[in-house]
């Protein structure tokens, strides 16, 4: 086998450098041990990344305390922070502006992707090439995407107007996608769905091409028609995958700030403010630390529950 | 195979299927894919070309965005101009053209390493811890096992502007703030949780029966996991590191508040190179077109292992 990948060499040596006298040591190694030697750095890495800042959040949204002024008193305010955000509209305008985008992205997304995959799970000619270009423009940064697209977007000299205005005979600078208020939300959607389309083919494509062949064979013999076959083999084992793709986008999205705040930064007026945004300017302008991490905790919660609900539903679907 | 040979096999789909497939994939791909070339060509247009109406498709090409992208410039009196040594090459004749001085190298490149050690560092860490632990969760009976690997999951749900307060108190403790190390331990948080998933997913699919017969052959449990299943394993590793590789070499918001020099990405750096007046389109396009190149080197490298990948539960050797 010819080494490509590099990373498969390096795992071809990993095996061989394996001293034996540690492979005679761990001969005696239970599986049991052998679980948590391989769980627990994992493990550990996420409790001091992830867990101990969680505690920490948590202890701030019962306080006052302002990261700006370091040497103020910090007070204990109960659930004083939990209290004015729960009821402050501004914040379930925020709630409701991410739910659409959530909703809207991950609906183009999720069509588009899987029938590319589809598609591209047909084996035409080249298809590898064209999957590879098709792949590119989830790797780019979101935020190096959204300010290139405020380029795009443009009235006046964007190439995003200018190709409407030739479709439709609309003039290029008569609309505004990042400044009027109906459009600015579709142009979150548009710039998502060309950069994360690709991300939920790709993932598709994976479980479209864990379907053994012999399936398809047997529908063959029963002459099942290909309608029929899409939608008792193909769609079916596709499944998990394509809710997988939905969990991660559905997660990356609720907490989307890079692209929004390069793109339109919230505008116009709060017409795009998703919730990180929001918590952005509570945290990072007004500085409202205490008050952010209970708008943090409370974000978290919400999409950890509606995350659980998700995951049993997906493991239910595996099952079956 | 029985008597009933036909040209291609029961699964493989017909000519047409075949064709009126390509189309449509080819169409998707054509246009995805402006706004990308739109990128790299405006990376080699002047200032004026770039904002022209209607768009400039074909523009004389200039390496000024290249230019105005690794150098800082300082404007000058005419005077000055005047009594300065003829131009030393093609960026300082380029700026001279423009009443401009070349004052200094710009931070792009710093940035630009950042990022590359930052990536790397964390995909491989994300990678090989990924592995380990999705090894144990696939094939060993856990407690709790269900439990933890939501929990794993769960880590990836915190917005990651809640999770940088805290974070920033505790680098600032430990000295890790503006660290490479540090970026690399906090990314490398982000990721584990995909790469145990996903890779979970991809041991499930390598049948158990190839590591007891390895053992049965006299392997122990880890010779059987570095040389049985990890070469299996190995189109799944690499998928998972693109995709961890892809979050690394793009985060932004952990990088923008999190760091400010020293170990500064070059996601936060793009978005403000300014020239006089107002954005430098050109050089931000350059800066892009340079940001994108390696991904899309790597990405075209391991083409067939992501292609033809993803199946190899059902592939023998």
């Amino acid at each position: 086998m010819t080494d490509q990948t590099g990373l498969s060499g390096l795992v071809d040596r990993a095996a061989l450098v394996t001293p034996p006298v540690v492979a005679r040591r761990v001969r005696g190694l239970s599986e049991r041990a052998i679980a948590w030697l391989f769980i627990t750095p994992t493990m550990l890495l996420l409790l001091a990344i992830n867990i101990f800042p969680l505690i920490w959040t948590i202890r701030l949204s019962f306080t006052n305390y302002r990261a700006n002024r370091p040497n103020a008193t910090v007070l204990d305010v109960g659930l004083a922070n939990y209290q004015s955000i729960l009821t402050d509209p501004d914040v379930w305008a925020a709630m409701t502006v991410t739910a659409r985008f959530v909703f809207w992205s991950i609906l183009i997304q999720t069509l588009l992707g899987f029938a590319l995959a589809w598609l591209i799970d047909k084996k035409f000619r080249g298809h590898g090439l064209w999957t590879t270009l098709i792949l590119l423009p989830m790797m780019l940064s979101p935020a190096v995407v959204g300010n290139f697209w405020t380029f795009l977007y443009q009235p006046q000299i964007g190439l995003f107007n200018y190709i409407i205005s030739a479709l439709t005979g609309a003039p290029a600078s008569s609309f505004q996608m990042l400044a009027q208020v109906p459009l600015a939300p579709w142009a979150i959607v548009i710039v998502d769905s060309w950069m994360w389309t690709p991300y939920v083919m790709l993932i598709c494509l994976a479980g479209l091409r864990s379907i053994p062949d012999y399936i398809y064979e047997a529908a063959e013999v029963d002459r099942a028609s290909p309608w029929r076959q899409f939608w008792s083999i193909t769609l079916p084992m596709a499944l998990p995958f394509i809710m997988l793709a939905v969990l991660f986008r559905g997660i990356e999205n609720f907490k989307m700030f890079d692209m929004v705040n390069l793109l339109t930064g919230g505008g116009p007026g709060s017409t795009t403010e998703v919730a990180s945004i929001t918590l952005k300017r509570e945290a990072f302008e007004k500085w409202r630390t205490g008050y952010s991490s209970a708008f943090a905790i409370i974000l978290f919660v919400t999409v950890f529950g509606l995350a659980n609900i998700y995951v049993k539903a997906l493991n239910r679907v595996k099952s079956r | 195979m029985t008597g009933l040979v036909t040209a291609h096999s029961v699964v493989d789909p017909s000519p047409l299927t075949k064709r009126i497939a390509a189309v449509v994939v080819i169409a998707y791909a054509v246009i995805t894919l402006v706004p990308l070339l739109w990128i790299v060509m405006t990376g080699f247009k002047s200032p004026s070309d770039a904002i022209a109406y209607p768009p400039k498709i074909v523009a004389e090409p200039t390496l000024e965005g290249y230019c105005n992208l690794f150098t800082t410039r300082s404007r000058q009196a005419p005077d000055y101009m005047a009594k300065l040594p003829p131009p030393s090459g093609l960026c300082d004749r380029i700026s001279r053209d423009r009443n401009m001085v070349i004052a200094g190298p710009s931070n792009y490149i710093p940035r630009y390493v950042n990022s590359l050690v930052i990536a790397f560092g964390s995909t491989a860490l994300s990678v090989v811890l990924g592995t380990l632990a999705a090894y144990a969760f696939s094939r060993f009976k856990v407690p709790l096992k269900d439990d933890l690997l939501f929990f794993i999951l769960s880590t990836r749900m915190m917005p990651p502007i809640a999770v940088a307060i805290p974070i920033y108190l505790m680098y600032r403790e430990l000295g890790l703030s503006d660290t490479r190390l540090g970026m690399i331990l906090l990314y490398t948080s982000v990721n584990i949780s995909l790469a145990v998933w996903l890779l979970k997913g991809f041991m499930d699919e390598i049948p158990r029966e190839y590591e007891e017969a390895a053992m049965v052959d006299g392997y122990t449990r880890l010779q059987a996991f570095f040389k049985v299943v990890l070469p299996q394993a190995t189109t799944g590793i690499v998928a998972t590191a693109i995709f961890c590789l892809i979050f690394a070499w793009n985060e932004y918001a952990f990088a923008v508040l999190l760091t400010s020099g020293t170990a500064q990405t070059a996601p936060p750096f793009i978005p403000i190179i300014i020239g006089e007046g107002g954005q430098d389109w050109p050089a931000v396009a350059a800066g892009t077109t340079l940001f994108l190149i390696p991904i899309v080197v790597f990405t075209v490298l391991l083409r067939k292992h992501l292609l033809r990948g993803i199946t190899f539960g059902a592939v023998r050797k």
